[in-house]
């Protein structure tokens, strides 16, 4: 099928805005999470050959290069949860506003780094525990 | 002047012969995953650095074999359900539209269903 003939997408017509970075960043984080489940299947399987794969899926994940990637998958996963949540607010037909949009958009980034840092912080407890 | 006919109309799916479903489907399992997906979190924070037997023991605990099961399910179904969405937005040749749906789908049943036997399997062996 040809696509030469079809309207421009918003993102090619528009200066970016903030709400417009948030929306985007809403799909990121869901392709992003998409591939997470990679690990998390990765993780699940491994359990169920044994203690040895077990223990190397949690190794892989506990390496620099593990931790990394679940640190931004962390991220990730609170700002699609808070947005996500937002969306249902939308949905509901509440937050429509300019003002309202903008401001949820800010209490989407900081509640959602908070939980990242909260969460990240209580790991290196349980870690520090053991 | 409504140009539809009455049977589309007493159809009620619009445009897209598809309804709500698929907008449904995804808020349904997005308000499904929030308590999943936040145990999940809390659950994983306890297990860092945790051994096999710790593991087990986790799955062990009564209902989390049932939370697993639902969150490994709702979680792979609201990923279809995104990915088709990107997909349908921009892949725009009929052909490799229709291949990539395809692909997701199946990798996605493969994922969950490979989770959901491993799950089962820690939670049954003695």
């Amino acid at each position: 099928m040809k696509s030469g003939n079809r309207p421009l997408s918003p993102f090619l017509m528009y200066r970016p805005q903030f709400t417009s970075i948030l929306s985007i960043t809403h799909r990121l984080t869901g392709i992003a999470l998409a591939a997470g489940t990679l690990l998390f299947t990765h993780w699940l399987t491994s359990a169920a050959y044994g203690p040895e794969a077990f223990a190397r899926a949690q190794a892989l994940i506990g390496s620099v290069f593990g931790r990394l990637l679940l640190l931004g998958w962390t991220l990730a996963f609170f700002y699609h949860l808070c947005n996500g949540i937002r969306h249902l607010a939308w949905d509901a037909g509440w937050g429509f506003e300019l003002p309202r949009l903008k401001a949820t958009g800010w209490v989407v980034i900081v509640v959602s780094i908070t939980l990242t840092v909260l969460s990240w912080a209580a790991g290196y407890a349980v870690r520090g525990g053991a | 002047m409504d140009m539809r006919s009455p049977l589309a109309r007493a159809r009620g799916l619009g445009s897209a012969k598809d309804g709500v479903a698929h907008w449904w489907a995804q808020r349904v399992t997005a308000v499904a995953l929030v308590p999943l997906t936040l145990w999940f979190v809390v659950s994983v924070v306890s297990l860092v650095g945790a051994d096999y037997a710790a593991y087990k023991a986790w799955v062990g605990i009564q209902g989390n074999v049932v939370l697993l099961v639902l969150l490994i399910v709702t979680l792979f179904h609201h990923t279809q359900l995104g990915l088709q969405v990107v997909i349908e937005d921009y892949v725009h040749g009929e052909t490799a539209k229709v291949v990539s749906l395809m692909v997701i789908k199946f990798t996605v049943v493969l994922l969950g269903a490979s989770c959901v036997l491993a799950v089962l399997r820690v939670s049954f062996s003695t």
